[in-house]
């Protein structure tokens, strides 16, 4: 028996955004595998397609964050065979939630965000902590970098009080496009500061025609 | 995927001619640092791998994405049962695939981190031998070429590794099969000025 657990976590680095759109979601993060103060490599996943409408991406621990992903597959692979469709988004959001909480006193060393369209086909974002605690907003930053990308996010997005009343909408107006060249700049300005961030990001929109990747090159340093 | 034979106990060197690279199956090797129990034990592991493997008698073999997939989910479930195997270990293999000769190289931690690259090193590898890898390696490099910049990393490691010693062994996996080459050793220059006469510029009752 190994005695003092400091060695069964690690931090893998990284960050992760996602902004949900009136019609679309994006999701990136950036590819960069650190220990410590090592590049283990620069071109490694942190985004799993959960279903065609529901993408997740976790920074953290990889191993753990691996084992969550393959967790939440294999969960939705077993809905699909019981329900004969795919999960929507919200539903994965409960699921997520549930699978991390069960693991609440070992947790997953996994910080998530979880974006795709939920069942009107409208935008969505789940943000959640290591032990399943989540709420859906308009867009959410995770990570070694999350703090400095979410006070960019809040300002560009001005995401409305959620004490206004009638309640309105936290998904932003601006197009899909906009969207993009937001999450471009604020992981550029995330990766001159963060040393965990950076080498390469990974882009993946979700829209009514489905779901597209692209690569971004990033700051090696 | 080279190694040096040496097997400390702290900062006695205990072992001079450990064989840290193993043929697992047909098509892959695998090399590890850390426990040296642990990765016997391992290796007990993969040997009732391969035999179920092999029992099934299906024309199918694990190839070395299999093995590393398996190895992967060893070291986190142990992981998770707070008695890890502490090993570093690293999984090379080609193996003839749908696309043709599929050549593969990945590495997982003792807590469950993995991942596949082109390059790979553990313990102090990361930090000396890793940036000349990234600056020299390339795709298209022949055998003999690929020795040449293995050794060219091991001799940085043998000069600034304080555990490493000079006797190294090869490892080769090719369709064909694995390798593993009987050690040598690489030829070192200690005839730098600052070297002879150390005392020299600091004379004492030393």
């Amino acid at each position: 028996m190994s005695r003092r657990g400091d060695w069964v976590y690690e931090n893998n680095g990284g960050t992760c955004v996602a902004i949900a759109g009136a019609d679309y979601c994006v999701i990136a993060a950036d590819t960069r595998l650190s220990v410590g103060y090592s590049i283990l490599t620069r071109d490694h996943s942190k985004i799993c397609e959960l279903a065609d409408k529901c993408v997740l991406a976790s920074s953290g621990f990889q191993g753990d964050i691996k084992a969550l992903h393959k967790n939440l597959a294999a969960r939705e692979l077993l809905y699909q065979h019981q329900h004969n469709k795919r999960m929507s988004c919200p539903a994965m959001a409960q699921l997520l939630s549930n699978t991390l909480y069960y693991k609440r006193f070992f947790p997953y060393y996994a910080f998530n965000v979880l974006g795709g369209l939920d069942s009107e086909g409208k935008g969505c974002v789940f943000t959640y902590d290591a032990v399943g605690s989540y709420e859906r907003t308009g867009y959410s930053a995770q990570g070694t970098g999350s703090t400095l990308i979410m006070p960019v996010l809040d300002n560009q997005l001005k995401s409305p009080s959620p004490l206004l009343l009638p309640a309105r909408d936290a998904v932003t107006p601006l197009s899909e496009t906009e969207a993009i060249d937001l999450v471009k700049d604020v992981f550029a300005s995330a990766t001159e500061r963060d040393i965990y961030t950076g080498d390469k990001l990974e882009i993946v929109v979700v829209n009514k025609a489905g779901t597209r990747r692209e690569y971004i090159d990033l700051r090696k340093d | 995927m080279a190694s040096d034979t040496g097997a400390s106990y702290g900062s006695t060197l205990r072992y001079k001619s450990v064989e840290r690279i193993k043929a697992v199956g047909k098509h892959s090797l695998i090399g590890a640092s850390g426990e040296f129990s642990d990765f016997q034990e391992i290796l007990r592991y993969l040997d009732e791998l391969t035999l179920s493997d092999h029992m099934w008698d299906d024309g199918n073999s694990l190839g070395p994405k299999e093995i590393h997939s398996y190895l992967t989910r060893v070291m986190y479930n142990r992981r998770n049962k707070f008695d890890p195997l502490w090993n570093s270990l690293v999984l090379g293999g080609v193996k003839k695939g749908p696309k043709g000769e599929e050549k593969y190289l990945g590495m997982v931690s003792m807590i469950g981190t993995h991942f596949e690259e082109n390059h790979i090193a553990t313990g102090f590898g990361n930090h000396l031998a890793i940036p000349i890898l990234r600056a020299e390696w390339r795709e298209d490099m022949t055998f003999e070429e690929a020795v040449k910049l293995v050794e060219k990393c091991l001799l940085v490691l043998l000069y600034r590794d304080r555990s490493s010693i000079n006797k190294f062994q090869i490892a080769k996996i090719t369709t064909e099969g694995a390798t593993i080459y009987p050690p040598y050793s690489l030829k070192t220059y200690w005839g730098f000025s600052h070297f002879e006469n150390p005392a020299q510029g600091a004379v004492g009752s030393w």
